[in-house]
């Protein structure tokens, strides 16, 4: 399907789940096609941690994400705008998802205050305050070049609970409106909107019933995947997907690991990123389909078997857990050995979502997952078993 | 392993390595450098980026100490240390020499060091040898003891590779001591070279061991006593303007450790080494891009960012200059750095500690290095070594 200058984003249901919320999409953006459920690897500083481009490419990556407050800072837009935005600037020829910033109003609270004018922040780097305004976010997305933006929405922490939530709510609803406003490339550069509410079913459906009268071609949903209750956050993904439109894309932000991304997909979503993966990797973690192995640990040292016998990626075909193992010890290879495998891993889990999918099987899948991931059923976390019991997946 | 030298030139020698591998069918052009790596694997690289680099050395260098689980299908030479590294003085004694492994210091014999190289299984390897004559002002009478250890050391190390069969296709490799003192340095050469080695490690010649001037003498005068059949190889010795003295002064084989440095520092290997005019720009008499690839020798100019280590053959990418440079790392240049990227990101990488600066600085400098070797092997060849000593060693001669 091509994707018409008028709207840069096209979305193909090629298949549904009779029993759960699950789908199978093809996401049409500028850059290329993007299979959906998709698992985007992080790339928060116009790079992905030791991986090449090419070697990114041929994981089958086809969307990745960048970040609007990092690359703000450094290089800056102005400088990325002159090489051709952050494909020129990386070059990578597919798909890029920027960030608002608005996430660093959370991880760098110490460092932010937000007003309605926008949030201000004082750089770590030279102590100078900066103030990122839904205007400015827009700006410096447009300048990047990202095939989908993120809106700068008014970010509070899911533990934060008061009167607070619903002020960041209705502030979310009114920067959304600032940023469409502030988009100079909507023939080229997707906007998406991000659901906010909390845990208050109440304000997220309020959030919910506003945002979708504005014409986004795609939603979030925000606020959540930041240390509150999973049995509260499963709902909260639910209620919104609930009332996001069907032929939209919907993106969860902040999930990765692998129990939630499947349960989320059963739960309506399409999109996901996460640090996780990327940076567990970097500390010795390989993550498989019965968990991850912390490759570290002694008992690795004389272990020649791959990290996973199944997977067909370059770390697996060719290495041991006991040379990489020996490798971290000397040399920074060993993280990049280890993130080739993980991205591979959640970039195979959700291929293999989507082919459930298709092929009318994903409840199967499921089941399948969850006796590969847990010793027994009674340790099953019971918040993802009721999660997929509301969408008629019964894995008890 | 067999040289197979074609031509001696002014003290160069050019030829062939050859009947390298298990199977005898690898072969490695001399002068030329191994492969360097840490723990079997080149640093920063994996399979995949690794192989981005046309024409690697077909010989790979490991040290001891390592598990070889994760090399690449390649010919082996295994050293006692890692160039790259700094030795602890002070442990060497008359039957033992101490290596460094992740878990602390560890004490080699002649026969726990044989031992390792049997599980090793290399295709060459070097004798065990007492080195530690690198610091200023080392007694004549110490000198004497390391030129007598190493040579009681390979007569231990020769008995047990007769005798172990799983070194029956690997070489030993004779260690030439001596420090800076000539007759030790003969001595040793004559009396190793009197022993069935395969071929020659120059060692105690390191970069910071020794004046160029008197490296050079001392090499000259050691090369002439060793059999001209057999291969030599210097350690320690990695910038582009002492591999080509020590090439005029009969050496044949270099490590590789000198990109890794460059890497460490956060630069770019950026020297000439072209000889070929340009049709376009021969027979201008200004320097163009070509010549100083847009660079004045930074080294002169040591900017805050400025590594007292950094040479004037390699430019800091870490320079605020670079931060809005579009250009690649060095003009016409084929590596995956070059090829792909410009400056301007490798500087944002570098200043915001990304992994990737390293990955891809690791390729642009071995693929430099690399090329350096080539062009001197055909400047050997085709008789224009003055040529290429000119263009190589131009950028220390000022701006």
């Amino acid at each position: 399907m091509a994707v018409s200058s008028a709207a840069p984003l096209a979305l193909r249901i090629v298949a549904e789940c009779p029993v759960s919320k699950a789908r199978a999409c093809t996401l049409t953006l500028p850059h290329c096609a993007v299979s959906t459920p998709v698992f985007m690897p992080v790339g928060t500083q116009g790079t992905l941690k030791g991986i090449t481009v090419d070697q990114l490419e041929d994981l089958d990556c086809q969307i990745c994400l960048g970040n609007t407050y990092h690359l703000g800072m450094r290089p800056g837009p102005e400088l990325i705008e002159k090489a051709d935005g952050l494909h020129g600037f990386m070059k990578w020829n597919r798909n890029l998802l920027t960030d608002s910033g608005g996430f660093q109003m959370v991880s760098l609270v110490e460092l932010s205050e937000v007003t309605e004018e926008g949030v201000t922040f004082h750089s770590p780097y030279d102590g100078k305050e900066i103030l990122l305004t839904p205007e400015q976010s827009i700006a410096i997305q447009n300048s990047l070049g990202s095939d989908i933006m993120m809106q700068l929405d008014d970010v509070v922490s899911s533990t934060v609970k008061g009167p607070r939530v619903e002020e960041a709510m209705h502030r979310s609803v009114r920067w959304l409106d600032r940023c469409i406003a502030a988009n100079k490339n909507p023939d080229r550069q997707n906007l998406f909107a991000i659901i906010q509410g909390g845990l208050d079913a109440k304000l997220r459906k309020a959030c919910l019933d506003e945002m979708t009268k504005r014409d986004v071609p795609g939603f979030a949903i925000g606020g959540l995947s930041g240390g509150e209750e999973k049995d509260d956050f499963w709902k909260m993904v639910t209620l919104s997907t609930e009332h996001l439109p069907r032929e939209k894309p919907r993106y969860l932000m902040g999930v990765g690991y692998a129990l939630d991304l499947v349960v989320c997909v059963a739960l309506g979503c399409d999109m996901f990123d996460c640090v996780f993966p990327t940076r567990t990797a970097r500390f010795g973690s390989a993550l498989v389909p019965w968990g991850s192995l912390q490759l570290k640990q002694k008992q690795y040292a004389k272990d020649f078997q791959p990290i996973d016998p199944d997977c067909q990626c370059p770390t697996c075909r060719r290495h041991s857990r006991a040379y990489l193992h020996a490798l971290f010890k000397s040399d920074t290879a060993a993280m990049h050995h280890i993130t080739i495998h993980n991205i591979s891993y959640q970039l195979t889990l959700m291929q293999s979502v989507r082919q459930s999918i298709i092929e009318q099987r994903f409840p199967e899948f499921v089941k399948a997952f969850m006796k590969r991931m847990f010793p027994s059923r009674e340790q099953y976390p019971s918040w993802a078993v009721e999660a997929l019991q509301s969408v008629n997946i019964c894995v008890c | 392993m067999r040289l197979e030298l074609s031509r001696a030139v002014q003290g160069c020698r050019l030829g062939l390595l050859t009947g390298l591998g298990n199977t005898g069918q690898h072969s490695l052009e001399v002068p030329g450098c191994l492969l360097y790596t840490r723990c079997a694997t080149v640093p920063h690289l994996t399979q995949d980026t690794l192989h981005t680099l046309r024409d690697l050395p077909s010989v790979t260098q490991v040290s001891l100490m390592v598990s070889y689980a994760g090399l690449h299908d390649t010919v082996l030479f295994c050293s006692l240390h890692d160039s790259a590294n700094s030795i602890p003085a002070g442990h060497v004694t008359n039957k033992t020499v101490s290596v460094w492994g992740s878990g602390g210091r560890i004490e080699l014999t002649a026969a726990r060091f044989m031992a390792i190289q049997a599980a090793i299984q290399p295709d060459f390897y070097q004798s065990m040898a007492d080195g530690e004559t690198w610091q200023a002002g080392t007694s004549r009478k110490r000198v004497r003891k390391a030129v007598d250890r190493t040579l009681a050391h390979l007569d231990e190390c020769l008995v047990l590779h007769q005798k172990t069969q799983e070194l029956k296709q690997s070489e030993i490799f004779g260690v030439v001591e001596g420090g800076d003192i000539l007759e030790e340095r003969l001595r040793s050469a004559r009396e190793t070279a009197k022993r069935p080695v395969g071929g020659f490690v120059l060692d105690g010649f390191h970069s910071a061991a020794m004046d160029q001037d008197v490296r050079v003498q001392l090499i000259k005068a050691t090369s002439a006593e060793l059999p001209q059949e057999k291969p030599r190889l210097v350690l320690g010795v990695g910038r582009p303007d002492e591999v080509i003295s020590c090439v005029e002064a009969g050496v044949d084989l270099f490590e590789s450790f000198f990109p890794f440095q460059v890497t460490e520092r956060g630069c770019a290997l950026s020297f000439n080494y072209n000889i070929d005019p340009d049709p376009e720009t021969a027979g201008t008499s200004t320097p163009t891009v070509l010549e100083f690839n847009g660079e004045m020798p930074a080294v002169k100019k040591l900017n805050s960012n400025g590594d007292e280590n950094m040479t004037p053959y390699e430019m800091n990418l870490k320079d605020k200059r670079y931060h809005d440079d579009f250009r690649p790392l060095v003009e016409g240049c084929s590596c995956y750095c070059c090829e792909k990227h410009m400056r301007a990101y490798v500087h944002h990488l570098l200043v915001t500690n990304e992994l990737l600066g390293g990955v891809l600085l690791m390729l642009h400098n071995m693929a430099h290095y690399l090329g350096f070797f080539k062009a001197l092997r055909e400047a050997i060849t085709s008789d224009r070594l003055q040529d290429f000593k000119n263009r190589v060693l131009h950028c220390r001669e000022g701006d």
